[in-house]
């Protein structure tokens, strides 16, 4: 292995812990990932020493509070290679992203008959905002499909776009296939008709993030699923898109002079920052980050790659293993069937065995409709799990078997 | 035997597992015992929602007491509601909505009564209630 699997592994408290009596094995990372000691430590560290509300302040701890918020805001830029902070709009995560965008280019570029696209692989997050949006412009929404491998059909994207439609939303890694999808491939396409385009970057973010790479006019993510807090998430926008749409929100910080007449709005991004920000949650966010760089995304991508590999690999040596996702390019996500066992069985064995997978719909109904199934088990990985963790969930599996069998 | 006697003796055959396998093995197995539902009776109307597992739920009224049926897709949820079924089915609706059901706690299964536990356990008991609230006020009335 390239690195220190022992080293990292301590720098997650979380992973000592017992489950049922037996030492936990968490392998439900593409739900939320796990936090390592420096994160706890900037979160315990702002509240002791530092908390106070950003922007504005004129006493000390405002000020350092205001700079930690600013300096966060820096360090996703930089890791996701922005042109500039402006870019960059602090939320409360993916959802909220893709709501904001749904509802601001909703109502800058979206007209009655206009067509919208989303890909079948979404979240339910990346369905409904634009669902919505459809309802409330009289607009179309319009799916572009995938094949049973789980991947899409990029070749049937030429046809779908049409002179109405607007945007496109698509994500970057499938939570419940963990199919990793073409977007720059997909992008290029959609700019060749001029239609914007939206990455739901919430799983890839992990793995590849250069906006400016892939030409995303929008890319979003949440900070718990790549070893940060919970309750904070980023909207990347092209700066001279997000100049030209409306606020989502009103309230504090987002406005430049208000009177009873007339409100006029603040500089990019705190246009689309109303309210309180969650500045700690920015500031413990950027030190995942920063931790996630110095762990090495290559090497921790690579790591995960063979641990997946592995699994696959042991899991498909069973009999009566249904594999849901066999895409060509995957990542560490692994949705399967254990012969006619409802999900929720073996999740419940697995979890009795102190193993933490995710079973059910995965937030992606028309993913199973495709299979026409109701669920899956799911087994997200992350560079902290071993093969010895992928050896106990194989146990696990072949205990279910017995059971039900 | 009443809703008690029932409880009590569930408990007692629980007893003899120490080990949560075995217990969650004898789940299965009743499960797997349980009489399926009628197809044609798998309709939305006695489905019950908030489950990840699809519990339906099914009573009707035989000389004043109800007599329930019930299935689901999941073996460990059908095993639950078999045991629900072997104590509250064949009751009066008076009987079933006083009843104080302890032997899911006494059997360790208690953690299936936490209402983050999407099996519906908490659900199913709720329907059962309240299959016995509607067909009480239609005794009384």
């Amino acid at each position: 292995m390239s690195f220190d699997i022992n080293k990292i592994r301590s720098e997650f408290p979380i992973l000592n812990r017992q489950v049922h009596g037996k030492p936990l094995v968490y392998f439900d990372n593409a739900a939320t990932t796990q936090k390592p000691l420096c994160v706890l430590e900037t979160i315990r560290h702002f509240h002791n020493q530092i908390n106070a509300n950003i922007h504005r302040g004129v006493h000390k701890l405002s000020d350092e509070s205001t700079q930690a918020y600013e300096d966060a805001r820096e360090t996703v830029r930089a890791f996701i290679n922005a042109k500039n902070t402006r870019e960059i709009v602090f939320t409360s995560g993916a959802t909220a992203s893709i709501n904001l965008v749904a509802f601001s280019f909703g109502e800058a570029f979206v007209r009655e008959g206009d067509e919208v696209i989303v890909s079948e692989m979404e979240h339910h997050s990346n369905i409904v905002p634009w669902q919505m949006l459809c309802e409330r412009k009289k607009a179309t929404l319009t799916v572009l499909p995938m094949n049973d491998n789980g991947e899409l059909m990029v070749e049937k994207l030429d046809e779908l776009i049409g002179p109405k439609t607007k945007i496109l939303a698509v994500t970057q890694l499938s939570n419940s296939l963990g199919t990793i999808t073409p977007v720059k491939e997909i992008i290029a396409l959609a700019h060749s008709h001029n239609v914007k385009v939206l990455v739901d970057g919430a799983q890839g973010v992990k793995h590849d993030a250069d906006v400016q790479d892939m030409d995303a006019d929008f890319y979003v993510f949440s900070g718990h699923k790549i070893y940060g807090p919970t309750g904070i998430g980023v909207l990347y926008g092209k700066e001279k898109l997000l100049e030209v749409l409306p606020p989502w929100q009103g309230g504090g910080d987002m406005i430049s002079r208000v009177s009873f007449d007339t409100t006029t709005y603040n500089d990019l991004p705190f246009k689309f920052e109303a309210g309180t920000a969650n500045f700690i949650g920015a500031a413990g966010l950027a030190t995942a980050l920063q931790y996630y760089q110095s762990v090495g995304i290559e090497a921790a991508t690579r790591y995960e790659e063979e641990l997946l590999q592995y699994a696959t690999q042991r899991l498909t040596s069973l009999d009566d293993i249904r594999i849901i996702g066999t895409a060509l390019h995957k990542a560490a996500i692994l949705s399967f069937l254990v012969g006619n066992i409802h999900p929720y069985d073996t999740g419940m064995i697995l979890d009795k065995l102190g193993i933490a997978v995710r079973t059910g719909a995965h937030c992606t109904e028309p993913v199973m409709t495709h299979y026409g199934i109701d669920g899956t088990v799911r087994a997200s990985l992350a560079f902290y799990n071993t093969r010895e963790e992928v050896d106990r969930l194989i146990e696990g599996v072949e205990r279910v078997k017995l059971m039900f069998g | 035997m009443t809703i008690n006697q029932t409880q009590d003796q569930i408990v007692d055959e629980f007893s003899m597992f120490d080990d949560w396998m075995d217990r969650y093995q004898q789940l299965i197995d009743i499960g797997n015992d349980l009489k399926p539902l009628d197809p044609k009776k798998k309709t939305p109307q006695h489905l019950i929602n908030g489950c990840q597992s699809k519990v339906w739920v099914e009573a009707e009224l035989v000389d004043g007491k109800i007599i329930f049926a019930a299935d689901s897709d999941a073996i460990i949820t059908k095993g639950i509601i078999a045991l629900l079924i072997r104590v509250l089915s064949g009751q009066s609706p008076k009987a079933i909505l006083d009843a104080d059901l302890y032997f899911i706690d006494r059997i360790g299964l208690k953690e299936n009564l936490s209402p983050t536990r999407s099996n519906g356990l908490l659900a199913m008991i709720k329907q059962m209630k309240l299959y016995a609230l509607a067909f009480q006020s239609k005794l009384e009335g």
